[in-house]
């Protein structure tokens, strides 16, 4: 019989039981978790073309497409813009679905689903048209290789990767006496600072809002990383490395800049790395990465004992993400209420794919049934993410539309699994008499694996 | 009770009509269509097809006894439950036989095993991984194709002959059935219990407005439609199989209305939706509705039935020689039923899957006994359950 931290372990710190993951994980339920950590994450390279090519075809299209905008012919121009819509939406959908296949089938589910909080908590969404065809690529170049290291080391890789950059259109942001603005100048046109991914990088990726900082800093910061830019443009004498994360200095405001009381001397890029450095070292990154990490994996509410100390222990450890981990694991709060997560759509997508050990084979599907309740992948819709407490996804709707998942997954695999077993099987201890009894009367196989997937057992982590 | 033993089965037509010139095998089978609809869940045979006049029936089933007043009558001693008005009608224009008393060779009472036995088409749960019909599908290499109208194929169609399958894109609506076992599985968890009652009562609403689908529960209904535009395109497939759930009547199954009525309303509706969508089709179909069992005599404690184990089974269709109800009644004194409880099987279900596939199919008593019913030689095919065709 498996023990409850194995379904525990599974089920909340995991993406949802695969059968037989109980009966591996036996006793050994913390060694599990943490041996998901070591050795780097194969995912982080997809074996297809890297966002550096994407941005690159991105822009041959655009190019095409712009240079017939004026053409008579009707058909020539409908084609290539056709052409240019449809690049990115091949993409999405195909990074879309690799992502729920690796979950789906993941032997380091706990290791999966920090990368989908890692990826959430640095969110960028899809619903901008210039990353539509980045976001999944951002999440396996940026996030996947960081996920277990030290968070400057994941905050550096994601403030420098072209998808961020554009998201937020640091591109855009020129110092105001920067060489590029001042030749602007003498041309009659005006160049400035654009402060979105400074501003986002200290209130959603650093410090959280409360953190301490004022509206002069979020502006000096915005100057920090101007020139933090993505290399090749539409415009032909540009000579960058397409498609890279590139430095331009010739937008970069020059002087020396005090960012949170501290002055930093002019150094070109290295001033932007060595702010985020010193933030992601600040006591208030430390306060609200704690209280994101608690509240996904213990409780909306967390407690605040808990907050304390895995903050406590980032701070000792000079942000490693393992350590926090680690106390998170230790931490008696995190086995107390074996129920207390709802799961988020995706959460429950990913768990009943593996409940079955099945794939997304049919991802159109998958993708509406995700829409419908309100999780289109990655178009999270601001740089906030998506939330990360029950009352957003408990909607009476939301609820008939998992039923109704269910009901339809149900009936596809109703022959594979005997769902009183099955239960057993995933969710362990958590699988109430109550329920067990529901499931095993049921009608129907496919009746009795609606009523397991509906269950409040299973909706919940 | 001297005369409660009837039997009725076609074997004395067959013999007649065995003699007449115009009986011909050999005919070209390959128009033939055959559609199986297997009721998930146990349909109360005593319901569907209430033995009105027999004594004990009103006095087992109490409150969801069908009255004789209500019965549609069948003869001196069935009816059909009044909700299946369509298929009393086939009954009266000879499309529709009956059978009752009837039970797959499962003994036991669990849904997936009887399930399983009724589809693998033997007399073992688990023991094969295709279904009999998918079997039937491929005996003589004819180009008969196979459709499931449902999102996966169930295993009476499962096996090596290749089969598609269709349902409705969008997600499938849950049946009221299910909903209401859900509405109990969430009385421990407040929360859900009002999420899923909030939600139920604003769908009411929108159905009501027309905004929504009214006809909440009865899937059949649309996909029935499809399954007489497939059947009958030229080059369509040929067999059809449709499943549908909500038939576990545990408690407050009604009696002329209630729970069954709606389901049973459906269901009768559906086959007359079927017979209309085939047009002229309809004369060269077969349409066998059968249930994995049967429910108990007497009502349980939540006036409804529990698994039992014989039941009824309908075959409906232009090509059927109907009319008739084929029964070789056990009757419902206490020493008659099973185990104490449940209506007595006197005929294996697998008797009229033979006798349809004998007649409609061509298909030889050697397949039969050997391939598509393995080891099912002693259960002979049901004669005459085919219309001879002229």
């Amino acid at each position: 019989m498996a023990t409850i931290q194995a379904a525990i372990a599974a089920n909340r710190f995991g993406l949802g039981a695969r059968p037989g993951e109980l009966e591996n994980i036996g006793s050994d339920h913390a060694d599990w978790l943490l041996a998901q950590l070591e050795g780097h994450d194969p995912e982080s390279q997809s074996g297809t073309a890297g966002s550096a090519d994407i941005i690159r075809e991105f822009q041959r299209l655009l190019r095409a497409r712009n240079a017939v905008r004026r053409d008579d012919d009707n058909e020539r121009r409908e084609q290539a813009a056709q052409e240019f819509r449809n690049y990115s939406r091949t993409q999405y959908r195909e990074q879309a679905t690799r992502r729920y296949s690796i979950a789906a089938a993941s032997e380091r589910p706990f290791r999966e689903r920090l990368v989908h909080f890692w990826t959430n908590h640095f969110a960028i969404s899809a619903d901008k048209q210039s990353v539509t065809s980045l976001v999944g690529k951002f999440e396996d170049e940026a996030i996947r290789p960081h996920v277990a290291g030290r968070f400057v080391e994941l905050l550096l890789a994601v403030e420098q990767h072209p998808a961020m950059i554009l998201y937020l259109d640091n591109q855009a942001s020129i110092g105001p006496n920067s060489t590029a603005a001042r030749a602007a100048a003498r041309r009659g046109r005006e160049l400035g600072l654009n402060e979105n991914l400074a501003r986002e990088i200290l209130e959603l990726h650093t410090l959280g809002v409360d953190g301490g900082y004022t509206q002069e800093d979020v502006t000096t910061f915005a100057e920090v990383i101007t020139g933090w830019s993505v290399g090749g443009n539409i415009d032909r004498r540009d000579t960058s490395e397409a498609g890279e994360f590139v430095f331009r200095a010739i937008a970069h405001e020059p002087s020396a800049k005090t960012i949170l009381g501290k002055r930093y001397r002019e150094d070109g890029l290295r001033e932007g790395e060595a702010v985020l450095q010193d933030l992601a070292r600040h006591p208030s990154t430390a306060k609200f990465l704690a209280t994101k990490l608690a509240r996904h994996f213990v409780a909306d509410e967390p407690p605040a004992q808990l907050v304390d100390n895995l903050s406590a222990t980032y701070m000792n450890t000079d942000g490693d993400l393992g350590s926090v981990y680690l106390a998170l694991i230790e931490s008696d709060d995190a086995w107390r209420e074996p129920l207390a997560k709802y799961k988020t759509p995706e959460d429950y997508l990913v768990s009943t794919f593996r409940a079955f050990n099945s794939q997304p084979d049919d991802p159109e599907r998958m993708l509406n049934f995700l829409e419908l309740l309100g999780q289109r992948p990655y178009t999270p819709g601001s740089p906030a993410g998506w939330p990360d407490t029950m009352a957003h996804w408990d909607g009476g709707d939301a609820l008939i539309k998992r039923i109704e998942w269910a009901a339809a997954v149900g009936q596809q695999i109703s022959d594979r699994a005997r769902p009183g077993d099955l239960g057993d099987a995933i969710l362990g201890p958590n699988f109430s008499d109550h329920a067990r009894t529901a499931v095993s009367q049921a009608e129907s196989p496919a009746q009795g694996l609606t009523l397991l997937l509906a269950s409040p057992e299973f909706q919940r982590r | 009770m001297l005369d409660r033993r009837r039997f009725l089965a076609g074997a004395t037509q067959l013999a007649l009509l065995a003699g007449l010139p115009g009986f011909a095998r050999s005919q070209d089978r390959l128009d033939s269509r055959f559609v199986f609809v297997v009721l998930r869940g146990g349909m109360d045979g005593l319901s569907a097809v209430p033995p009105y006049a027999e004594p004990q029936y009103q006095r087992l089933r109490g409150q969801l006894a069908i009255g004789a007043d209500d019965v549609l009558k069948l003869d001196g001693t069935f009816g059909l439950h009044p909700a299946l008005s369509n298929m009393y009608a086939m009954y009266e224009s000879g499309e529709l036989a009956v059978l009752h008393a009837v039970a797959t060779p499962y003994r036991e009472r669990s849904h997936f095993d009887g399930q399983n036995v009724l589809e693998n088409g033997t007399d073992v749960p688990g023991s094969r991984r295709d279904g009999w019909l998918n079997r039937a599908v491929g005996y003589d290499e004819t180009s008969r194709r196979a459709i499931a109208l449902s999102q996966n194929i169930p295993l009476v169609l499962r096996g090596d002959s290749s089969v598609t399958s269709w349902a409705p894109s969008r997600l499938p609506e849950a049946d009221d059935d299910t909903l209401a076992r859900l509405a109990d599985l969430y009385s421990n968890d407040p929360h859900l219990a009002g999420r899923l009652e909030e939600a139920l009562a604003a769908r009411e609403v929108a159905g009501e407005m027309g905004g929504g689908r009214n006809s909440r529960g009865n899937q059949l209904g649309p996909v029935i439609s499809a399954a007489g535009r497939f059947l009958s395109a030229p080059d369509g497939p040929r067999i059809a199989v449709l499943e549908t759930g909500g038939w576990d009547t545990h408690a407050n199954q009604g009696a002329a209305q209630g729970v069954l009525a709606t389901r049973l309303r459906f269901l009768d509706q559906g086959i007359a939706a079927l017979k209309r969508e085939l047009g002229d089709v309809w004369q060269e179909t077969v349409v066998v509705v059968a249930t994995e069992f049967g429910r108990t005599v007497a009502v349980n404690g939540t006036r409804g039935t529990d698994h039992g184990t014989a039941g009824c089974a309908f075959v409906a269709g232009g090509a059927v020689q109907g009319g008739r109800i084929i029964a070789d009644w056990p009757g419902l004194g206490s020493r008659d039923l099973h185990d104490e409880r449940d209506l007595q099987p006197t005929l294996d279900l697998r008797s009229a899957f033979k006798g349809v596939l004998s007649d409609h199919f061509d298909a030889t008593r050697e397949e039969l006994d050997r391939h598509i019913f393995p080891g099912s030689d002693e259960v002979a095919p049901l004669e005459g359950l085919i219309r001879a065709s002229a």
